[in-house]
């Protein structure tokens, strides 16, 4: 009883520090540390390491936003969630961002009423097999035995691709990646499915990642992006721009090396509306000049995050592909800093 | 707490509510049910404020629409057409798929561990303290996600089995396929099967139940009560006469003649499992999610299953063996007669919270990915339909009947042999 | 007389006895091979014991210890044994221990959990051991407020004012129920706390001495909790509150108040019917909306309220196994005696139930720790959850066995010792009661 009626106190003291302000914003901003939800570890995307240190994709767009809103990239809480608890977390306001690898779709956005500020990572559920299986294509998958990760989008596009195609399988649900990977070396499934960049990541850390191919097929469209609580469309602007600008750090050339150079001043007005030399789009956000360029400097730009986490330099050797600035082909694109 | 002098009935005042102990115990009573009925109160208006505010008013209405996922281990027809209520059905019958064979494994391992700990075999008593000790102190998740890793890397592929030089075989007399996806037993097949029932029409809690199985039970139970009736003519033929008549051979044929004709009439064979495609084809598959499960549980179980039958055999004092042995009576009929019936009244209710124990860790499915009721209602329907409060609501209705419904019926079982005591 | 051919006149010497029946043959012939049966018996045991060690003591002892990741373990394994299967890579465990251990509690601050666990052990040492001088009892009626403090740091005043709100509450409990009659008391000291811990305590110490003299340790939030640490908080906490809330609901299922006992039985048996997971899951998912609109506390505290709720239920049930094992005479010489209830209960009736309760809260704490381990399901760094987070590591994916032998291995200790603690501890009281 003491210890609970303890615990109470220090529970409504948490509150009262945390329930006063109104906007997210607000609250990020008087709480002097941003609450991001991740995933509980995922190659490339979201990991700790042996100091607790996160670091990974999505884990570069939380302490950018951090860095844009409180001036310190560091001062991010790491929340892990699982496919489970992310969208209570969310919803609850226990966590301010979701950046956990979260596919855009009508329901979420509507139905679980959350605002998915843009996209990230362009993905979609692909298949890996071993090259021994001598299965080239999805549709020579009759009968196999497939490896799923379990409570996320891609049990449903399986089925759907499977039913449409008039073929049976038999799912074997997993809860992490890590068991997923497991399971499918020693050969309880054929083919594992997930997200391609998951299944280019895992395939990256195998002792031999030549003897097993991803095949051509991709059943789905996954974009991955992250998300806010519908309603505070001042917070969702500002991860969006945040995002934005990131993106538009990389097309427009400015760089984590180069920003503090550039933010002297350049002939390119949109570059000095970005960083803030030019206008006032800080301002309109409710952040100081310098937001974007703090942003930047954390990781980089988009692409020097793609490259220094998932990129073709690291294990997992992502190509940029649909993930490419529109002007290289790709899908990512930002509105104009305007 | 009686009172012996009548009380002055007018002389009732509002301070004896807190000092005469006959008003007393209202007092408190009342405060007691006006404090519960007011926090019951706020946290359902708290719930109803803040779904009303997330826009997710309570409503059941998503259980009738399509799941989109599908499931493999099921002991009904089901396709990701279903509805969430079918996939449901599915989960609760797996749940109780799992802790039968659990309840049933964990009982004869831990009977058979309790009695061996107390074996005359130094070296026998020690394994089984080895194995009690290391099951009872790690915990159970362990032991299941132990189990699968163990299943999947100890075991054959499908693979291995498959071409000239194959490194695996079926085992027992090319009958069983042990692979690390699972374990492909042969099947019972009739070929001039008479059908199968079809139960609650096109509802989601429809299931077919095949005649076929009907009529073998309903043989097999006529077959015995036969068989129970010429033991009991034997019995009386004894009591009157002296002289048992010899009668297990008619008992024998009794019990076995009709089972057959029966089985040979439907035209009884056995599928054996093949390697087709990817995948053995035919028999019985058993996950290897069902059986990490299972033997996970019942190995954990039934360490301390182990230690409740070892305890009620030592708790049977030695008086009793001597009294029983004085009698004249041979050491198995001692046990048969004397301990065991003793100690099954002190085994029986640790035995009954250690099925409940087993039940409920049950829902540990989701950790090796065998679709029980937490891994479909609480899992992916949870999950993909974002109805948490519904969800998290039926999954404990669940739990909470099948529960009840075993202490249930065993608190009646153990009432039935419970001695009567002054 | 003298048809008898002989008569020993002498006793003869006391002889050896034969060599099958004492020392190493007689002990193996007695215990192992006693008969035929209890002979193959013994070998089949004996193989068996090869079969496991063979197989897992290389494992565990040719091993690599120094490795920077998965990979470099397996080279070194190949070099050295020419063979990367059947080797242990523990330089994982080499890597990670301490993120085992404390989660990612900051390290300059891992004296605090350290100093915690040791006070634990010293102010449970009363209640565990017969010998030890009683004054330790006062460390132990403050310690639930040092553990707090002592994990989640902050300012010492917030729990010295908790804590002087509970002994306000006991005074006035103690020098007003002879004025206004003993439930009069309760009410009173209730009302008392409550105007304390919410007015004039924040007030006085808070700010008042709070300002003057700022005891304050660095404050770490409970997302920092992991590891061994947050299995073994969750379950000291779980325990300690479990306490009292069990005891409470033992005596009010017992007691004849008919409202009491209603919803003392329906909480009990409704939180022993369902899975702990499912509680989990309402502490992941629902806790947050079933309090006030804009309430938010991290999870590891609604984690340790579902715990303990569940705890509760089953130490209620433990307590009241040990009243129901008290002879009726207790009861009614307390009756005799003139004691009302709660003089009776604290006098005669709990320090006896507790006493004989006390292996069983013991088991139940060994189940809760164990427990605990589900936690990793909804996404807290316990023990089992870092090993996810670790796993996805570059340098360490696709490892697997030896952090599970690495958990369990520490669960058997702790657990194992908990066990034999009580086992001795059942042995002791039973001496004591014949």
């Amino acid at each position: 009883m003491k210890k609970s009626f303890v615990l109470g106190t220090l529970a409504v003291a948490g509150l009262a520090a945390g329930a006063a302000a109104a906007g997210t914003l607000d609250d990020v901003q008087a709480r002097g540390t941003l609450n991001c939800g991740v995933s509980t570890g995922l190659v490339g995307f979201a990991a700790p390491d042996a100091n607790g240190e996160w670091s990974g994709f999505d884990v570069g767009v939380c302490r950018a936003v951090a860095a844009a809103v409180l001036g310190d990239a560091q001062a991010v809480e790491f929340v892990p969630t699982t496919g489970k608890t992310r969208f209570t977390a969310l919803a609850s306001g226990e966590i301010d961002m979701l950046a956990r690898n979260t596919t855009w779709t009508f329901s979420r956005d509507v139905d679980l009423k959350f605002e998915f500020v843009g996209v990230n990572y362009y993905d979609g559920q692909g298949f890996m097999a071993p090259k021994e299986l001598g299965v080239s294509s999805a549709a020579e998958l009759d009968g196999a035995t497939v490896c799923i990760q379990t409570g996320t989008t891609t049990e449903l596009n399986l089925a759907d691709f499977f039913r449409s195609n008039n073929m049976s399988y038999e799912p074997v649900p997993i809860e992490t990646n890590a068991e997923a990977q497991q399971q499918y070396l020693a050969g309880a499934c054929d083919v594992f499915t997930t997200d391609a960049s998951g299944l280019a990541a895992t395939r990256a850390t195998f002792e031999n990642p030549g003897d097993h191919v991803l095949m051509p097929e991709i059943i789905s469209k996954e974009p991955l992006g992250p998300l806010v609580r519908h309603g505070d469309n001042n917070w969702g602007d500002v991860v969006r721009w945040t995002l934005n600008a990131l993106v538009t750090a990389e097309e427009l050339g400015v760089t984590s090396a180069n920003v503090g150079e550039m933010s002297a001043g350049t002939n390119n007005p949109e570059i000095n509306r970005l960083l803030g030399t030019e206008g006032t789009l800080g301002a309109m956000l409710g952040l100081d000049g310098d937001w974007a360029k703090r942003a930047i400097m954390v990781g980089g730009n988009y692409g020097e995050l793609f490259e220094d986490n998932i990129g073709e330099a690291t294990p997992i050797g992502l190509a940029r592909g649909l993930n490419a600035q529109w002007t290289d082909g790709g899908l990512i694109y930002s509105p104009p800093f305007r | 707490m009686a009172t012996l002098t009548d009380p002055d009935k007018e002389s009732f005042k509002l301070s004896m509510l807190l000092y005469d102990t006959r008003y007393r115990s209202m007092t408190i009573q009342v405060i007691a049910l006006i404090g519960f009925v007011s926090i019951v109160f706020w946290l359902i208006s708290n719930t109803i404020t803040n779904l009303n505010n997330l826009g997710k008013p309570v409503e059941f209405g998503f259980l009738f629409e399509s799941s989109s996922y599908d499931i493999n281990q099921r002991l009904v027809e089901y396709n990701s057409r279903d509805s969430h209520l079918r996939a449901s059905f599915v989960g609760v019958l797996n749940t109780l798929v799992v802790a039968f064979l659990g309840c049933i494994t964990a009982t004869i391992i831990g009977v058979f561990v309790g009695v061996a700990r107390l074996s005359k075999n130094w070296l026998v008593a020690r394994i089984m303290t080895v194995y009690v000790e290391a099951f009872r102190n790690v915990p159970v998740l362990l032991w299941i996600v132990l189990a699968m890793a163990i299943l999947i890397e100890g075991l054959p592929a499908p693979k291995a089995f498959r071409g000239e030089n194959a490194t695996a075989s079926l085992e027992v007399f090319d009958s069983v396929a042990l692979t690390n996806r699972g374990v492909y037993v042969p099947e019972p097949l009739f070929s001039n099967g008479i059908g199968d029932v079809a139960l609650f029409g096109q509802s989601s809690l429809r299931f077919s139940v095949s005649l076929d199985l009907i009529l073998i039970v309903a043989v097999l139970i006529a077959s015995f009560s036969v068989s129970g009736w010429i033991k009991r003519r034997a019995n009386r033929i004894q009591d009157s006469t002296g002289d048992r008549p010899t009668t297990w051979h008619l008992r024998l044929g009794v019990t076995i003649l009709p089972v057959a004709l029966v089985l040979w009439m439907l035209g009884f064979h056995l599928g054996y499992p093949e390697l087709k495609g990817f995948n053995f084809k035919g028999g019985t598959h058993l996950r290897n999610s069902l059986i990490a499960l299972w033997l996970a549980l019942s190995l954990y179980t039934a360490a301390f299953i182990a230690e409740i039958v070892r305890g009620g055999i030592l708790a049977i004092s030695r008086g009793q063996t001597e009294a029983a042995a004085s009698l004249g009576l041979r050491p198995n009929r001692i046990m048969n007669l004397v301990v065991l019936p003793q100690a099954l009244r002190v085994i029986i209710p640790p035995l009954i919270s250690n099925y409940l124990n087993l039940t409920k860790n049950s829902s540990l499915a989701i950790a090796v990915g065998y679709m029980d009721v937490t891994g479909t209602l609480g899992g992916i329907t949870l999950n993909q339909t974002g109805r948490e409060l519904e969800c998290i609501l039926l999954l404990m209705l669940v739990y909470l009947t099948i529960s009840l419904s075993i202490s249930g019926v065993m608190n009646w079982y153990n009432n039935s042999v419970k001695l009567v005591e002054r | 007389m003298s048809d008898q051919a002989f008569v020993r006149s002498e006793i003869i010497e006391e002889q050896t006895p034969p060599l099958t029946a004492f020392g190493l043959v007689g002990w193996l012939k007695s215990n192992l091979f006693s008969n035929w049966f209890n002979a193959i018996l013994t070998f089949i045991s004996l193989y068996f014991i090869w079969y496991v060690l063979s197989g897992v003591l290389p494992w565990i002892f040719l091993s690599v210890w120094n490795a920077g990741s998965l990979s470099e373990c397996r080279e070194i394994a190949t070099a050295t044994w020419g063979d990367s299967h059947g080797h242990a890579c523990w330089a994982v465990i080499k890597d990670r221990w301490i993120q085992l251990l404390f989660g990612f509690y900051p390290s300059e601050l891992y004296w605090r959990p350290i100093l915690a666990f040791v006070l634990l052990l010293i102010s449970l040492a009363p209640v565990l051991y017969t010998s030890v001088p009683k004054k330790i009892f006062y460390l132990t009626a403050v310690y639930p407020f040092i553990l707090p403090w002592l994990m989640w740091g902050g300012s010492v005043w917030a729990y010295v004012s908790a804590l002087l709100g509970f002994v306000l509450g006991y005074a006035i409990v103690r020098y007003t129920s002879e004025i206004v009659g003993q439930l009069g008391a309760v009410i009173l000291s209730v009302i008392g706390a409550i105007v304390w811990w919410l007015y004039i305590g924040p007030l006085l110490l808070s700010q008042g001495v709070g300002a003057i003299l700022p005891l304050a340790l660095e404050p770490v939030i409970s997302r920092d909790f992991g590891g061994f640490m947050l299995a073994l908080l969750i379950g000291v906490v779980a325990i300690g509150c479990s306490l009292p809330i069990g005891i409470v609901l033992a005596l009010g299922r017992q007691s004849d108040l008919l409202i009491l006992k209603t919803i003392s039985v329906w909480f009990i048996e409704f939180i022993r019917g369902v899975p702990l997971i499912t509680l989990l899951f309402v502490a992941s998912t629902l806790l947050n909306i079933f309090m006030p609109p804009g309430t938010n506390f991290d999870i590891i505290l609604r984690v340790m309220i579902m715990v303990t709720l569940f705890a509760s239920a089953y130490m209620a049930e433990v307590i009241r196994g040990g009243l129901a094992a008290l002879p009726r005479g207790q009861f009614e010489g307390a009756d005799s005696l003139g004691l009302n209830y709660w003089q009776s209960q604290r006098l005669i009736i709990m320090p006896q139930a507790l006493k004989i309760s006390i292996p069983g809260i013991v088991s139940t704490f060994i189940g809760v720790f164990k427990d605990t381990t589900l936690v990793s399901i909804i996404g807290l760094m316990d023990p089992l959850g870092l090993s996810q987070g670790i796993r996805a590591n570059a340098e360490w994916n696709g490892i697997y066995w030896e952090l599970f032998a690495f958990i369990a291995f520490l669960f058997f200790i702790v657990c194992f010792s908990m066990s034999r603690y009580s086992m001795y501890l059942e042995r002791k009281l039973q001496t004591d009661n014949r």
